[in-house]
């Protein structure tokens, strides 16, 4: 028996005032998978994300995990089983690197207590590159590449099975998105987690892409293997992905 | 036919604009609703509320101090020379108290703490919305409403009576200090002429209306903070209309409270 989408997407419509968002998005991710969400800015990517999550609520069709409505599953357990690292980090300006990291561990009904969270926290940023000397910095105190580390390291704090990435590389110099890339090739492997990557970047495609979408109109334009992305004949991945003025998109949107 | 349409365009005006309050009167209805059943349902935050007591309460001590001290200072002065004309310049000890504790001391204070406090609430949860910090707290199984909004709200109605306690204090302190050296007041006579006047319903009244002001100012502060628009001007909007709407609610709660006290 085929076991059930780790996530589907339904018809799913999202607008805001008179800008309709997504207007009827089916997609579903297998469980391992790791899909690329791709399109241009303002066709309602992060609010994908966002239905899913729970954060925007859709104003019509369905979202199921494991094959059941979100509407039926318990909500904490929900989230439990997601990490998600932001487009700007979202860390918490308040708190230190290591109490970011660790901030579900300590929030939990059964807290960590303060030296195993620090413990695992410094765990999880050499994971990621980082060293335990700025596990007691604030994020201000980073550079943007290592705050994006930090963000990546609390995404994956709690081992999630599956795993947002918003945006990865954006703002990052070439040399460090590539760091990043191959960052979350190596942990979504790793960790045999399901992954949702939503980006501009053709090269975070094809490093951690194991299937691509693309998101135009407010409907899922092209989906297929990562491999089938230069062989199609699709106008609008065409142009998106060689990054041309001319063609069915228009560049002033 | 002009003039037609320039009556439907000024009804059309108004129902928009009354529409437009009702909802946003909802909208802040379910806000405090929501904050209020997050005072009683677990978990609850106590690092977080200790926090906020310190930054909203503790720190906001000097501005309450200062303001009750030229408040009640200046009080005196004016009720000596008003006083004067009806040979009743020796009223100044008990109008000052009486002055104070009752209205000047939770109303000045509420605003002062009100600029200080709502602004800072706004602009820092304003940010955190504008940096995806509050959806990160979604994702991190952490109910927003419960960590950043329900212990600043707690913290400010139980820091703004303390604050307007001491307040009280220093102000009637600011118009004893004119009072003996300007206005030729003899200290003792002062102090007793302040106690004897003094009736615990004015006190209590005073620290029911700074419990009140507090909830406001940090209420208003959260929920214009935690709805605010994008960018640099969305977060500017939102510290100025968490002010603007604390300032006036406190006056508005004011008068409403002296209505049922007295």
């Amino acid at each position: 028996m085929e076991l059930p989408a780790k996530i589907a997407l339904r018809g799913v419509r999202k607008a805001f005032g008179e800008n309709r968002v997504l207007e009827g998005v089916d997609l579903s991710v297998a469980t391992g998978e790791s899909l690329v969400i791709i399109g241009g800015s303002g066709t309602g990517k992060s609010v994908t994300l966002k239905c899913i999550l729970g954060i925007v609520e859709p104003d019509a069709g369905r979202i199921e995990i494991d094959g059941v409505p979100v509407e039926h599953i318990d909500r904490r357990a929900f989230l439990r089983q997601f990490g998600m690292l932001f487009q700007g980090g979202a860390l918490f300006d308040s708190l230190t690197v290591w109490q970011n990291v660790a901030f579900r561990l300590q929030q939990a009904r059964k807290p960590l207590g303060r030296r195993d969270a620090r413990a695992l926290a410094v765990a999880k940023l050499r994971r990621v590159g980082l060293g335990a000397e700025v596990a007691d910095l604030y994020p201000s105190e980073l550079s943007g590449g290592m705050q994006k580390r930090v963000g990546l390291a609390r995404a994956i704090a709690t081992d999630p099975g599956v795993i947002f990435f918003d945006e990865p590389t954006a703002g990052l110099d070439p040399i460090m998105a590539g760091v990043i890339n191959e960052l979350i090739r190596e942990l979504v492997t790793e960790m045999g987690a399901t992954a949702v990557t939503i980006t501009h970047d053709m090269r975070t495609v094809e490093t951690v892409a194991d299937r691509v979408a693309m998101l135009h109109g407010g409907v899922v334009r092209w989906e297929g293997p990562v491999g089938a992305v230069e062989e199609s004949r699709d106008p609008y991945l065409d142009q998106f992905v060689h990054g041309r003025a001319d063609g069915p998109i228009a560049a002033i949107r | 036919m002009i003039l037609l349409r320039l009556v439907q365009t000024f009804l059309a005006s108004i129902g928009r604009s009354t529409l437009g309050l009702l909802a946003a009167a909802g909208r802040v209805a379910i806000f405090t609703g929501s904050t209020l059943s997050h005072f009683a349902r677990p978990p609850f935050y106590g690092r977080e509320f200790a926090r906020q007591l310190l930054s909203l309460g503790y720190f906001s001590l000097p501005v309450v101090g200062l303001t009750a001290l030229f408040t009640g200072a200046a009080l005196a002065l004016q009720i000596h020379a008003g006083g004067a004309r009806f040979n009743a310049a020796t009223v100044v000890p008990s109008i000052v108290a009486i002055g104070m504790v009752r209205e000047l001391g939770p109303v000045l204070g509420g605003l002062m703490v009100a600029g200080r406090v709502s602004s800072s609430i706004a602009a820092e949860l304003g940010t955190m919305r504008v940096t995806e910090q509050i959806d990160a707290l979604t994702t991190l199984s952490t109910d927003p409403l419960k960590y950043l909004v329900a212990p600043r709200v707690l913290a400010a109605t139980i820091a703004m009576p303390v604050l307007v306690l001491i307040g009280d204090i220093i102000g009637v302190m600011g118009g004893f200090l004119v009072g003996i050296n300007r206005l030729g007041f003899e200290p003792g006579a002062y102090i007793r002429n302040t106690l004897d006047f003094l009736v615990p319903l004015d006190v209590v009244s005073g620290l029911v209306k700074a419990a009140v002001f507090g909830f406001l100012l940090a209420l208003m502060g959260c929920y214009h903070g935690y709805h605010s628009g994008r960018g640099a001007q969305g977060v500017g909007r939102a510290t100025t209309n968490a002010v603007v709407s604390a300032s006036v609610l406190i006056l508005a709660a004011n008068y409403a409270l002296t209505e049922a006290f007295f």
